[in-house]
């Protein structure tokens, strides 16, 4: 997790007030602080005039946003058409057992949050795993394993 | 950069530019794409750069950082120009080594040039290599030859000259002439002729209109657009900006997936860099025409590629698609007229201005004109992204240019189109691939996603793959979407934990027939084809996991049963080590015994066994 730099303040300064911005907003705030406090989600309201509805609608049909605090590591694990049919779940099985955390949860430390993603769009390198920004392909249990120790 | 205030003043500068570039400088291309990137090609770059510096080639050697050169499977690939040697799978550590032998000796290094993977003959120029032979570029042809974020080198290549083309020489009807008498169909999936709905468009009464660039590429294995935004984004602001013009939009929206963060960086950087030179903004060209370029991020939800849905999410709401008609022509983003095309269909219009509507035509089918890029990935050994005329056949992209698969494996199926396509199987491999073709087979051309299926591939798990993807990401607007996704999930299920029943796949069919009838999108209409074109191709795979309980692709794991053989187990305990449920017991060096109970069929101690010891059925 990069050190949140910007405030919530300059965040919203870079945006007009229209609902159109709503979701380019959601945006910035949960790439900034990697989630969206309900004190983020009031205050992007009020500046764009859009309901708390609106904004609950959308920060929960789409999946970048996340309304709970992520861990300091991410691990995606593509389950892409192509990582699905070479073993992807099989990857996410290791690092469920790994790190003790389901797929979609975040470890109780606040360390790991452990995902799954349709699609990483690598899919000649399958089966594929995001380590934070790193690409792990053609990645095995054993590979897979090995760079998760690396992050302890 | 100048600002260029009129075409006579943008064909001065190309000439310039031109006349400046010697056509025989060495240039080191390493490629950047999709497959390359993760594989280590900024640390292979470095190493360039470090290399060049130390034996004094900076400036008499180029080197780019370029776009996708295709051949993903093996990756890094570097292209040295202007032989066109294609070296592969290049490390830094290799680097030393090309750069004595071949930029300055003239000398091939002989192991990191292609060798085919069955007949292990060896080419060492792109030409030779049978993964481009057949091969025709038009959206992808720039991608290893220009740096993606050099408006220079675009512009060296004949970049916006379609669009001087248009703005002085050619009114807006045509222009939507041209594209209409080209040919050209959607290249997002749904394969609409362009040129049609460029013409309802421009005839929607309104003083505003709209652009859309859909770079929303959602189905997963395929990733064609992501290649052409990150390695050519200027084709892609080239063609809208001609869109804007044929139909009178003042602003156009590029709408990327989030998880394409390079693209956005590469089209944020060409559409600044647009602006500067004055291909976009007030007075394009000093034409009198205006265009504007914004991006749109989506935020991840597959239903956002389709188009009412994607209108919806950049207004700022949740991704719900709209009954159409009204279709976006007519009224879409904020109600007004929108053009919404897919980063290929745009990045063929400049090309089609350029090169004029019969020459696009005369290449493909009856009916589909121009090429097609796929992304060819799954059981094939040249995975990769290829480009070729439509009409091609299955065979041909799978046998010659994928090079066919691993000898000890046999060919199933190829599924195309995403979670709304189908898998066709090996009867029709000779099948010219077009719109038409694929839709009689019970697929679809789809974005151009083509997964090649083996024996190890089980289609009934690959159908219920789909469903569940589509299950996920239904909007869950419309019932029969909503709950039709629910209920074939859940049949499958059934089928696969061994409780099926043969009424289920009756069942199935009637479900799927509900579903594409009375859907409100595109998602919903299309999800039975998952499940029909499996039931129809491969029914025999369905009642074997009904009737028999068997699973013979070894993947549905309720059906599956490991054992250890007594006869060959050494007792290494290497199964042991990995079974994380404890199921494997007994002494070491003595034939080990496994629990049926405790077993969870990971097959782990299936792997991790170099004794052939642990069976599975």
């Amino acid at each position: 997790m990069k050190k949140s730099q910007k405030t919530i303040e300059s965040i919203l300064a870079g945006y007009p007030r229209h609902p159109q911005n709503l979701i380019g907003l959601l945006q910035d705030v949960q790439a900034e602080y990697n989630y969206i406090s309900p004190e983020h989600l009031a205050l992007i309201c009020d500046h764009v005039g859009a309901p708390l509805t609106q904004a609950w609608s959308v920060a929960t049909f789409y999946k970048s946003f996340s309304l709970e605090p992520r861990g300091e590591h991410e691990i995606k694990v593509c389950l892409g058409t192509t990582c699905h049919l070479k073993g992807g779940n099989r990857l996410v099985e290791t690092c469920e057992r790994d790190l003790g955390v389901a797929r979609g949860q975040t470890t109780e430390d606040l360390r790991f949050t452990l995902d799954t993603v349709n699609c990483l769009g690598s899919c000649a390198l399958a089966p594929v795993v995001m380590v934070d920004e790193d690409y792990l392909g053609g990645a095995n249990i054993r590979s897979l394993k090995k760079r998760l120790s690396k992050l302890e | 950069m100048p600002k260029f205030e009129s075409v006579d003043h943008l064909q001065q500068y190309r000439r310039q530019l031109q006349a400046s570039r010697d056509p025989n400088q060495p240039q080191v291309l390493v490629c950047s794409g999709p497959g390359c990137l993760p594989m280590g090609s900024i640390e292979v770059a470095a190493a360039f750069r470090e290399e060049l510096g130390k034996n004094g080639l900076n400036g008499k050697v180029l080197l780019k950082e370029c776009g996708c050169q295709g051949l993903c499977a093996r990756a890094v690939k570097v292209l040295i120009r202007p032989q066109e040697i294609a070296y592969q799978e290049v490390t830094p550590e290799d680097v030393p080594e090309i750069v004595e032998a071949t930029l300055k000796n003239g000398q091939l290094v002989e192991r990191l040039i292609y060798e085919h993977p069955l007949t292990q003959e060896k080419a060492a120029f792109k030409a030779d290599i049978p993964f481009y032979k057949g091969q025709m570029p038009i959206v992808l042809r720039k991608l290893d030859i220009i740096d993606p974020q050099s408006l220079d080198d675009y512009l060296a290549l004949g970049g916006y000259r379609a669009l001087r083309k248009a703005l002085t020489g050619m009114s807006p009807d045509e222009v939507i002439d041209a594209v209409e008498q080209s040919g050209l169909r959607g290249r997002g999936g749904g394969g609409f002729p362009t040129g049609r709905k460029w013409r309802v468009c421009q005839e929607a009464l309104s003083d505003i209109k709209f652009i859309i660039c859909n770079g929303d590429e959602g189905d997963p294995g395929a990733f064609m657009d992501r290649a052409v935004m990150e390695g050519d984004p200027h084709a892609v602001l080239e063609g809208m900006i001609i869109g804007g013009y044929a139909i009178g939009a003042k602003q156009g929206y590029i709408y990327v997936r989030h998880e394409y963060p390079l693209a956005v960086t590469h089209l944020n950087k060409a559409i600044d860099q647009a602006r500067e030179c004055g291909f976009l903004g007030k007075n394009i060209l000093r034409s009198g025409f205006d265009f504007d370029i914004k991006i749109s991020r989506g935020a991840g939800a597959f239903v956002c590629g389709e188009e009412t849905a994607l209108i919806a999410s950049i207004e700022g709401y949740i991704g719900e698609p709209t009954p159409r008609p009204p279709y976006p022509a007519e009224s879409g983003l904020f109600d007004y007229p929108t053009i919404i095309n897919n980063v290929e269909t745009w990045a063929n219009i400049p090309e089609i201005i350029n090169m004029g509507a019969e020459w696009f035509a005369a290449i493909g089918t009856e009916n589909s004109k121009g090429t097609k890029v796929f992304s060819l990935v799954g059981a094939v050994n040249q995975t990769g992204l290829v480009e070729v005329p439509m009409g091609t056949t299955l065979r041909q992209i799978v046998f010659e240019l994928g090079g066919g698969l691993r000898p000890d494996r046999q060919f199933k199926a190829v599924q195309t189109g995403g979670p709304s396509g189908g898998c066709i199987p090996e009867q029709f491999l000779d099948l010219p691939v077009d719109y038409d073709s694929l839709q009689s087979v019970g697929s679809i051309m789809g974005s151009g996603g083509m997964i090649v299926m083996d024996n190890t591939s089980c289609t009934v798990d690959v159908a219920r793959y789909f469903i569940s993807f589509l299950h996920d990401e239904s909007c869950g607007k419309c019932t029969p979407c909503r709950e039709g996704t629910k209920h074939l999930l859940h049949i499958l299920d059934e089928i696969i934990a061994g409780r099926g029943e043969e009424e289920h796949l009756t069942l199935m069919e009637e479900l799927c027939d509900t579903m594409a009838s009375s859907s409100i999108c595109g998602l919903g209409m299309s999800a039975p084809n998952p499940v029909r074109s499996t039931i129809k191709y491969f029914r025999d795979e369905y009642l074997a996991h009904i009737r028999d309980k068997k699973c013979h692709a070894l993947v549905c794991r309720p059906l599956l049963k490991y054992t250890i053989d007594p006869e060959t187990c050494t007792g290494c305990l290497a199964c042991v080590r990995e079974c994380p449920v404890g199921a494997i017991t007994g002494k070491k060096k003595l034939p080990q015994d496994l629990d049926q109970e405790l077993c969870v069929k990971c097959g782990l101690c299936y792997e991790a066994c170099q004794f052939e010891a642990v069976k599975v059925e």
